[in-house]
């Protein structure tokens, strides 16, 4: 049998086929779906026409709700939709709705997926969010879909897919101090683009990735689709594994590479290279050094979201600060409930992170969420409604992205908005002292 | 439909998902009647230069059926409001040299609009206020300023899903559901 990329040997075991390629298109047996609050009154109106009101879902143990973006807000249409959630969730007896209020509430969907022991290797996932390749990091094939192929996908357990060709992105070497999986991932996306790896799974390789830590690889499988990538992948490593076990789950084997599988281009990188990069505004593709851009006045610091509110985030972001005070207003958005509770768990020096973000001047979100990661309704907790310049840790920097369509906004690392929070202008961590 | 003709909407490249629905509209349910008619008054609503030229406030169509777009349009997020939004419009038919992959795609399985790639579309070279002509048959766009005829890709795995008109009636026609 020919060889084949991760991507083709779990799309063939999902096709029911021993063998399939890249262009390809099959009907797919997924093992999960999710959806969030703002798309999931559209899947639940498709459902709803299509199979009809008391069809069944393919399986209540494997479609997941997840209300993450518009949630603690007064706003209407956003609560209505959390009551959709609610009716759909109880008339169809869905085993995992983590909903708003309530203990289950957990927070991002991307994140939360993982934490609720939703994301396992070889497995194919879909989510109503561009940014369901984060479970890529686990060795999961995870793409986001719009409201129709889910409701499909729903009603039936498949979906019609295309074989990707494959990317090859093999990271080698140690990564200095004050560089992450966030820096990586917009140095990469210089080089790629936008749509570099449009129609394509990004399958990430080599030492560095071997040593990296589960959260840092979903910083780095997250940020894929800003390439165009349809996903992004890694074969699990040890602390990817170590990371679903401390969930509860015993995850199988990782599927890897065969050698000699067909990558239609592989990109090297020396990781003990990399410094800080930062994302200019309006593009996560405009890639810099920060030193490049070094002493720009900014007048907001956000952390948060999928991609850099995640608990690695929060600690980076706490080291930086600890004794010492932000410059300019700073918000802090935990990604989830559950990364809220290690905020206070969590010490450095017998100080909780929480305390020690508070102490600095940080602003900290009552509630978990994607906030203004996306703007959100007006009040929305950080959200920019002035053309502020900002840096901020979440992934988009299109206009209008986080609400002010003239403000301009920079994507950096955790460390590097928290040098950037303690100098009122965009600062190299590593010049930090 | 075998011939589109009309007056073309051109647009840049990389024009993303939060261009054509800002992210807080998400909150609009694009299944029921009225919020495909709130999406369709507020499709572009992203535009830096904002949507009053495109859409006709009064009726919430849009003033043209055809848009023309530089690279990579429809990137960004995976809603299907984006796509749902300027079907509502009365957009048929964008053509660009490439698109993004999901929103490609919910176009199709929506059966919305139409998306159309032309690898050598430069949108530079398209003169506004004159109409072009896509002929679906040929596969083949016309600009009459630039006095070219552009080659469109086939539309290959996906032309089933087409021809049926979304992604539920191409698989009832393959007696799936
Ligand atoms: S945190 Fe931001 S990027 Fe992540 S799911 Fe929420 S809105 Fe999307």
């Amino acid at each position: 049998m020919k060889p084949m990329t991760i991507t083709e040997k779990i799309l063939a075991t999902k096709a029911g086929k021993d063998f399939v390629q890249a262009g390809e298109t099959h009907w797919c047996k997924i093992d999960r779906i999710f959806t969030h609050d703002p798309c999931s009154p559209g899947v639940i109106g498709i459902f709803n026409k299509e199979f009809g009101e008391d069809a069944p879902i393919f399986s209540k143990q494997n479609y997941i709700m997840i209300p993450d973006h518009f949630v603690y807000t007064t706003d209407d249409l956003a609560n209505g939709n959390l009551v959709l959630m609610r009716e759909f969730a109880k008339r169809k007896g869905v085993e995992h709705f983590y909903d708003v209020g309530t203990p289950d509430y957990k927070g991002v969907c991307h994140v939360a997926m993982v934490e609720g022991g939703h994301v396992r290797p070889n497995e194919l996932m879909l989510g109503t969010d561009s940014h369901t390749v984060t479970a890529g990091a686990f060795g999961c094939f995870a793409i986001g879909v719009g409201n129709t192929d889910a409701a499909y996908a729903l009603g039936t357990g498949e979906i019609l897919l295309k074989v990707p060709q494959s990317i090859k992105v093999q990271i080698e070497g140690k990564m200095p101090d004050a560089v992450s999986a966030k820096d990586l991932i917009l140095f990469l996306l210089g080089q790629l683009g936008v749509n570099g790896a449009t129609y394509k799974t990004l399958e990430f390789c080599g030492s560095t990735l071997e040593a990296m830590g589960a959260e840092e690889r979903m910083t780095l499988c997250n940020m894929a689709t800003e390439a165009g990538a349809k996903s992004g992948i890694i074969a699990p490593n040890q602390a990817s594994t170590d990371y679903l076990r401390a969930l509860g789950l015993e995850p199988e084997e990782g599927l890897q590479a065969d050698e000699g599988a067909n990558y239609i281009q592989t990109i090297k990188i020396e990781a003990s290279k990399m410094v800080p990069i930062v994302a200019k505004p309006n593009s996560p593709d405009h890639s810099a050094r920060v030193t490049e851009v070094s002493g720009t006045k900014v007048n907001q610091v956000y952390l948060g979201s999928c991609t850099g509110g995640k608990l690695e985030d929060f600690r980076a972001f706490a080291a930086q600060v600890a004794g010492r005070k932000v410059q300019v207003p700073t918000f802090a958005v935990p990604a989830t409930q559950s990364v809220f509770n290690d905020l206070i768990k969590e010490k450095i020096a017998g100080v909780s992170l929480y305390e020690i973000l508070q102490a600095a001047g940080v602003l900290i979100a009552p509630n978990a969420g994607c906030a203004a990661c996306c703007g959100g309704p007006k009040g929305t907790f950080g959200r920019v409604d002035t053309a502020l310049t900002v840096v901020s840790t979440t992934n988009r920097n299109f206009p209008g992205r986080m609400g002010n369509k003239e403000a301009r906004v920079f994507l950096t690392s955790a460390q590097t908005a928290a040098a950037t929070a303690l100098m009122g202008v965009i600062t190299d961590p590593r010049n930090l002292n | 439909m075998r011939i589109v003709k009309g007056l073309p909407l051109v647009l840049p490249k990389n024009v993303d998902t939060d261009q054509i629905l800002t992210a807080e509209y998400m909150k609009i349910n694009p299944s029921t009647q009225s919020g495909r008619e709130q999406l369709g008054r507020l499709a572009f609503c992203g535009l830096v230069q904002g949507n009053g030229g495109i859409i006709d406030l009064e009726t919430g169509k849009s003033n043209y059926s055809v848009i023309l777009a530089g690279e990579n349009f429809g990137c960004g997020s995976s809603r299907e409001h984006a796509p749902v939004a300027l079907g509502a419009a009365g957009f048929k038919v964008v053509v660009s040299p490439s698109f993004a992959r999901i929103f490609y795609r919910n176009c199709i399985s929506t059966g919305e609009l139409l998306p159309l790639e032309a690898p050598e579309l430069d949108i530079s070279e398209v003169t506004k206020n004159e109409d072009v002509t896509i002929d679906l048959e040929k596969m083949e766009l016309y600009l009459s300023s630039a006095q070219k005829t552009l080659k469109l890709n086939p539309l290959g795995d996906v032309a089933g899903v087409v021809a049926a008109g979304g992604l539920f009636a191409f698989a009832r026609q393959q007696g799936r559901i």
